[in-house]
């Protein structure tokens, strides 16, 4: 009974001095004292993390490589676009990369494309998150405009994204062996489980007039199409890499890998580039140095703000 | 309140048949003509249902069950920002959008909403008020032939009501008889003109018999008059009864909203109903008023307009630029396939529809929810107006009110404060303090400022040691007076010991004028025995209580004769006198003095007469002057403490002069026509002559609690106070004395009227004396000096013509204090205007009757006394307090915090939404332009709603920069207000720069660190989800950490709105990447398997926050440390507990914090000590 008495006074007390806006507080006051000391812990806090970062991404081994200039036969240069054009033309290309620095499993193969404008918004929009999932049952295909039927059956996968797939390939040979590539789990782990069915077959795919991109194997269901998959996940900036596949074995200095690859994909009408890039990764992911940069110039930063304040504060005692 | 009390019987009328009810005049020739139409067939109600008047029901509601909503949808829309939400919503059904249409139209429904729902709880109210008017009951004649209780709303016209005492009448009503035999009932218009003293109505001869409920039965008769109209003064109309025509008027109309007082019942009959009865005909809808901050809001609205067109015009540019020379080789795009929004063909069409699309997408700079969280913010901070104990008057039991929210942060901002006096300064109640009779001042009781005076003084003996013994002999122990009207204090005086003194004589001559020229009526008091006094002024009501307790005792008025026991005679015995009363010449304010005859009970006739000093001066004969010089100046000290003097004398007469001047006064009297009034006044004016002067009395116009107090703190924050009165001029000048408003060493400018007939001449006469005022201020060298302006009403209506206010204007804010007397509700509206559109300055207008109305409304703050009873000038007004005291609080406390918390609020506002909006912007130019919006719809719905909403929120309602003592301590830091430190175009800009900084910093810093490489071990790389997902991250992130900053005010409550939000982004996200794919899409589990596991994600939010926050930690460091604000030092000394610690700094701080006033007692009491130096520096 007390003891719920009391909690009544004091919830009473405490509502009371709600309405009277008199409720506890803490008043934190920027004095001299704490903003040299803030700016000061920022500093210790930001400069170590930012070294960290830096040689997290100086540990990453990465090799770039243009091809979509060098892969056309020097007499087709002139006219690229017919030349990518014309079917009847076997587009097999040989690269070599020389590795500089030993690359340690996993070694991830990304293909870079330039000036792709996967972030349009007529592009973006174009594709059926329902139809990846339930297939033919799903029949609203109004969002994949304008490759949303042919013949008047629907397309499966629809959309401008499914249809303008990447399929370059790419074949790596090390001192004359095969180089295992692993091209199984290069997409997100949801997106297969989840995203893409199961039991979604492709279905009047690359079957109009106009083909776009890559053909899908019709047998394998859509949730095993992992380059599809990694495709379908536009990318943010009109540069990017999409994840190809994972050497899992280490490269040493001085290795040179011959790439044979096949330059199928249509980049040279609006001038993209393509590269391929073959990356180590560190706990951090790929090799950036502007996140340490940044981390290291804030610190830097925070310790100068400091040391001014310690001087002002000498200088001007209030 | 009129139990307990006898009430002397008495017809009343015939007291005041002296000069009452003289008849209007006003014949009803019109009637029946254009305008006078009106009919009531009286007592017939059957009748009436042929010709339908309006019926008795009010209604002030704005709208009804059916127009509510089209009617409210159209206020809504009515606003520019809301209506370009209205177009983005519409436009979002159309492909052209970018988002969803639900992200477009759920918010514009939810802010719309919330709006109306609002609008709709306010006119509930309304609706709920005219209900329970409309259901008050009264007594209504039925047809069974008694009077039976009806609710208001089915009184209809021509039905006989019957109302009692202290009732309010139903409608406008035609007066018929009362409980007195004469018909005579009286009336208190609080409710209707402010005035508190009760008007006096008679009913027509005709009908005076219908005074019992019986008579109703066949009562038959018909008016016919005046259609509705709002004049209260005016009535045409005529009764036909019973076979003749009589006229009435106004003095048989009672009124709707006035209250019948001190008369047990009346009857009548309705001639006017609801909307038709005067009051209602009167009333006007309150003007919406806006703030400053809001108004000035509108202007940050219209750049961030311009802002969002050039930005969508640089967009819809950009896209039809790409449109045309890109998208034909952007052959992923199926060009050839491309509606015309995409069609390379016609890129003018496509940059057009774009602009609709840009306009959409950026819409985030306006932000949508700034007008529905501002309208949340400031309900909740009336609500605590409402609820501070410390506003709440207990005697009253009436708490601060704040009627409309609008205007919370306009108090912050007031400059000039126009007061009215009686009800507002004044408690309207007089005491009786000090008097001087015989040339020997009686009376040791101090006035309030005199006793303020010392109190201040001791509070500053520290400083000045030598001021020290000065205070002492004045400091006066706490004293209370228990009896009303009455705080005299001397032992010579009281309980009888005035016999002992030399001049006993002329003490009792005194006091039985004091007893017996008046005209008020006795009561008495039957618990306690005493008799109080109902008196036409609460002056003469003191003068009464004096006189009883000084043992003088009027205890009986009969038509002819005044009694009066004496307490204390020679003989130890009361007797009762007698005195006849031959004549009484009324006081007006022409006149500025009281007369009667009297025949005593010898036989003597004597001439008892009080006036104003300097009328009674020009009257006295020669030997009456022997108390000249000593009167005079004690009169002169009186006025200097505050108290309202009038000077009482005599005359002996003579048996043969009465008569011959009373057959000349009874000539006059007598004589119709145009000089009548003249005659009768020359009349008077030859009898009140060859006075002698016994005495003056100072009387104390008690000022309401704290009120010195309340104005000094008011002058110390830096406000302007003006006092706007109806009083005259030497009432004013008194109450401006009283509450330091004026004191002794001011230079006052009185402006008055030269009394000529030629308008020009006035005008030129009144120019001048302002020029001559203008010119003397200029000429003053002493940096002291203080200049006082008082002008009266008639010369106000000159100096208020177009051609001469801003000079006028141009005196009077040169002048430390101004004080109108004399003026008219309307001119107390005029100036009011002038002061708001001349300075171009905040407003603030307090006052407590009808006739403040006007200028309540005109003002940019109006506020209304509640506590007394008329309600008028509540209704009108935005605030309402019981006491002036009040003000101080209101304003020093809220409105200091209101202001600060809102415009830091719509600072942050702005911020926030260019920070984040702008992010947008940038992404587009990375997409060619085409209108993708790097964020997923449902975070940038979320994102004005829940994410960044209630922290803002909580800082609108909660911050306190310092806490409420503070601000009373340091009333300085109010000019912060006025001076608009917080909301000028430097702030506002600052902060969208902010904004701008903090939008580059995270979209740059997250779209290089998502750039092209892997941004997980596990060698994924960065999509258009992963990085919309991490910039929003950092968003959340950095606007709440920047709040955090700006706060300096941390309950519970502030944490959990900002560390909630932080956490409901998170746990948002978790939800949503729950939901199935075909809602969340790219977003499914977006956090548990894409970015939580990644440390890059959690580094760049923290880089991204601290950098978004560290220039303006700097800023905000360097400003406190460098260039500190008031509030930034008191914090200091608060939070370092200095003022516990160094009481001495403490209150040295305190006192540079008060800024340099000229007026209230701190001026008053600097302004003693500097005379005093003088003084000292003299002898040395």
């Amino acid at each position: 009974m007390d003891t719920d008495r009391e909690r009544h006074r004091a919830r009473e007390t405490a509502f009371y001095l709600f309405t009277q806006q008199s409720l506890p507080a803490c008043k934190p006051v920027l004095t001299p004292g704490w903003v040299i000391a803030i700016f000061l812990f920022m500093g210790v806090i930001f400069i170590p993390v930012g070294l960290v970062t830096l040689r997290a991404s100086h540990c990453v081994v990465e090799i770039v490589d243009r091809y979509d200039i060098d892969c056309v036969p020097e007499p087709s240069r002139m006219d690229k676009v017919s030349y990518i054009q014309d079917d009847s033309i076997p587009k097999n290309c040989s690269r070599f990369m020389k590795v500089h620095k030993y690359m340690k499993a996993p070694i991830y193969i990304y293909y870079q494309l330039d000036n792709y404008y996967q972030n349009h918004r007529r592009y973006v929009k174009s594709r059926s998150d329902k139809q990846l999932l339930d297939g033919q049952k799903y029949h609203d295909t109004s969002y994949c405009q304008p490759v949303e039927s042919n013949n008047n059956r629907p397309i499966v996968p629809c959309g401008l994204i499914a249809w303008s797939l990447f399929n370059d390939t790419f074949e790596f040979i090390r001192e004359g062996a095969e180089l295992k590539v692993n091209r199984k789990n290069i997409a997100w782990k949801s997106d297969r489980g989840h995203k893409f069915g199961k039991n979604v077959y492709p279905f009047n795919f690359q079957n109009g007039t106009l083909i776009g991109g890559g053909k899908l194997n019709p047998e394998i269901p859509l949730s095993d199409q992992e380059d599809l998959i990694v495709w379908m996940r536009t990318s943010a900036l009109p540069s990017f890499r999409k994840l190809y596949g994972r050497i899992e074995e280490d490269l040493d200095v001085d290795d040179v890998v011959v790439v044979n690859l096949m330059n199928n994909y249509n980049t040279y009408s609006f001038g993209g580039k393509k590269k391929l890039v073959l990356s180590t990764s560190s706990w951090l992911g790929g090799k950036n140095d502007f996140l340490g940069h940044a981390c290291v110039f804030v610190g830097c930063s925070s310790l100068t703000l400091a040391i001014i304040f310690v001087l002002l504060h000498v200088k001007y005692r209030r | 309140m009129a139990r307990g009390r006898i009430r002397a019987k008495l017809r009343k009328s015939h007291l005041y048949s002296f000069c009452l009810f003289r008849s209007s005049g006003s014949g009803g020739q019109s009637i029946g003509g254009p305008g006078f139409s009106r009919t009531v067939y009286c007592n017939e109600p059957q009748v009436l249902n042929q010709k339908p008047y309006r019926s008795n029901i009010i209604s002030t509601t704005k709208y009804n069950f059916f127009s509510f909503l089209p009617k409210a949808l159209y206020e809504q829309f009515h606003r520019v920002a809301n209506l370009y939400f209205l177009g983005c919503a519409i436009a979002s059904l159309t492909p052209l959008s970018p988002f969803s249409p639900v992200s477009m139209i759920a918010p514009l429904a939810f802010v719309v909403g919330l709006s109306m729902a609002k609008e709709g709880l306010e006119d509930w109210r309304r609706f709920m008020q005219d209900r329970e008017v409309n259901s008050r009951k009264v007594h209504v004649h039925n047809e069974e032939g008694g009077f039976g209780k009806k609710t208001w709303e089915d009184v209809r016209v021509g039905d006989v009501v019957k109302v009692e005492k202290d009732q309010f009448f139903p409608a406008d009503l035609l007066l018929l008889s009362s409980n007195y035999e004469d018909g005579i009932c009286y009336v208190e218009t609080m409710n209707l003109d402010g005035e508190t003293n009760l008007k006096a109505k008679k009913a027509l001869e005709a009908t005076l018999g219908l005074d019992e409920d019986d008579n109703f039965n066949n009562f038959k008769g018909i008016i016919k008059c005046e259609d509705p109209n709002p004049s209260l003064y005016t009535f045409v109309g005529n009764l036909e009864y019973e076979g003749k025509v009589y006229a009435i008027d106004p003095t048989q109309i009672l009124l709707r909203d006035s209250k019948l007082r001190n008369t047990e019942f009346v009857y009548g009959v309705v001639i006017f109903t609801g909307h038709d009865s005067k009051v209602m005909q009167n009333s006007t809808r309150s003007p919406s008023k806006r703030s400053r901050v809001e108004k000035k809001m509108d202007y940050i609205i219209y750049v961030l307009f311009s802002v969002l067109l050039v930005i969508s015009l640089i967009s819809s540019f950009g896209f039809a630029v790409e449109i045309k020379y890109s998208m034909p080789v952007w052959w992923f795009m199926r060009p050839q396939d491309a509606d015309e929004y995409y069609s390379p063909k016609k890129p003018v069409i496509s940059g057009l529809s774009h602009m609709v699309t840009a306009l959409m997408l950026y819409g985030y700079l306006i932000p949508i929810s700034l007008y529905v969280s501002i309208e949340v913010v400031k309900v909740l901070q009336a609500t605590f107006i409402n609820q501070d104990i410390q506003m709440y008057d207990e005697d009253t039991g009436i708490p601060a009110q704040a009627r409309t929210s609008n205007l919370n942060e306009e108090l912050g901002q007031v400059d000039t404060i126009l007061s009215d006096k009686t009800g507002t300064l004044t408690c309207n109640q007089m005491d009786f303090l000090k008097c001087s009779i015989a040339g020997i001042p009686y009376g040791v009781s101090p006035s309030e400022v005199e006793l303020a005076a010392a109190q201040q003084m001791a509070n500053d003996q520290e400083d000045q040691g030598e001021l020290k013994t000065l205070v002492a002999s004045k400091k006066e122990k706490a004293h209370k007076s228990p009896i009303k009207g009455f705080n005299f204090e001397d032992n010579r005086l009281m309980n009888g010991n005035w016999l002992k003194e030399p001049t006993a004589a002329r003490i009792m001559l005194f006091c039985q004028i004091l007893a017996v020229c008046h005209t008020a009526i006795p009561e008495l008091n039957e618990e306690t025995g005493n008799y109080t006094y109902e008196a036409e002024s609460p002056d003469e009501g003191s003068f009464l209580v004096a006189a009883r307790e000084l043992g003088f005792e009027f205890f009986q008025r009969t038509q002819s004769s005044v009694f009066v026991r004496e307490k204390y005679t020679a003989s130890g015995k009361p007797i009762e006198r007698e005195y006849k009363i031959l004549n009484v010449l009324e006081f007006t304010s022409k006149r500025k003095r009281m007369t009667v005859i009297v025949r005593d009970g010898e036989g003597q006739i004597l001439l008892l007469c009080k006036g104003a000093d300097s009328i009674i001066f020009d009257r006295l004969s020669k030997d009456g002057k022997l108390y000249l010089e000593d009167t005079t100046r004690h009169l002169n000290d009186y006025g200097e403490a505050g108290l309202r003097t009038l000077a009482l004398a005599y005359r002996k007469l003579e048996e043969s002069e009465y008569t011959a001047w009373n057959n000349e006064f009874q000539k006059a009297k007598t004589s119709i026509g145009a000089d009548r009034d003249a005659m009768l006044e020359n009349a008077a004016d030859m009898m009140e002559r060859d006075l002698f002067l016994v005495g003056a009395t100072a009387v104390e116009d008690k000022l309401q609690k704290g009120v010195p107090q309340c104005i000094d703190k008011l002058a110390q924050a830096g406000l302007k106070l003006w006092v706007l009165t109806g009083d005259k001029m030497e009432t004013a000048i008194n109450i401006g004395f009283a509450c330091s408003l004026l004191r002794q060493g001011m230079k006052q400018i009185c402006i008055t009227e030269s009394g000529s007939e030629d308008k020009q001449e006035v005008k030129e006469d009144i120019l001048k004396q302002i020029t001559n005022g203008l010119e003397m201020i200029k000429q003053e060298n002493d940096p002291h000096a203080a200049f006082a302006l008082i002008i009266d009403g008639k010369t106000l209506a000159y100096a208020l013509e177009d051609d001469m206010k801003l000079k006028f204007l141009g005196l009077a804010v040169e002048c430390a204090s101004v004080i109108c007397c004399r003026v008219s509700p309307k001119q107390k509206a005029l100036v009011t205007r002038l002061v708001k559109q001349g300075t171009g300055k905040t407003t603030l207008a307090i006052g407590d009757g009808a006739n403040d109305v006007g200028m309540i409304q005109e003002a940019d703050i109006g506020v209304g006394i509640s506590g007394v009873e008329g309600m008028q000038a509540v209704m009108a007004s935005d605030f309402s307090v019981s006491q002036f005291r009040f003000l101080e609080r209101l304003l020093v406390v809220h409105g200091h915090w209101c202001y600060k918390r809102i415009a830091q609020m719509i600072c942050y506002f702005f911020y926030k939404n260019i920070a984040f909006g702008l992010t947008l912007f940038y992404f587009e130019a990375f997409t060619g332009f085409s209108g993708q919006s790097v964020y997923d719809d449902w975070y940038m719905l979320l994102f004005n709603v829940v994410l960044t909403s209630l922290p803002v929120m909580s800082l609108g309602v909660f911050e306190q920069d310092v806490s409420s003592e503070v601000c009373l301590e340091f009333p300085a830091v109010y000019q912060q207000g006025p001076r608009n430190l917080f909301f000028d175009w430097y702030r506002i800009l600052g902060w969208m720069g902010n904004g701008l900084l903090c939008s580059l910093i995270i979209f740059f810093i997250n779209i290089i660190i998502l750039y092209d490489q892997a941004f997980r071990a596990e060698g994924q790389t960065a999509d258009l989800a992963v990085l919309g997902t991490t910039m929003f991250t950092c968003t959340v992130w950095s606007l709440n950490c920047q709040i955090a900053l700006t706060m300096s005010h941390f309950t519970w409550i502030q944490h959990v709105t900002i560390w909630g939000s932080i956490a409901a982004w998170y746990i948002f996200l978790l939800i949503y990447g729950a939901l199935s794919p075909r809602i969340s899409g790219d977003a499914y589990q977006i956090l548990v398997e894409a970015l939580a596991p990644a440390p890059i994600y959690w580094q760049t939010t923290l880089l991204a926050t601290i950098a978004c926050t560290l220039p303006y930690m700097a800023h905000i460091a360097y400003q406190r440390c460098f260039e500190p604000e008031d509030h930034h030092i008191i914090q200091e000394i608060k939070y370092y507990r200095k003022d516990v610690e160094d009481q001495h700094m403490w209150t040295r701080e305190r006192s540079k914090a008060r800024q340099k006033t000229k007026i209230g007692f701190t001026a008053r009491v600097d302004a003693k000590i500097r005379q005093v130096r003088a003084k000292l520096n003299k002898k040395q």
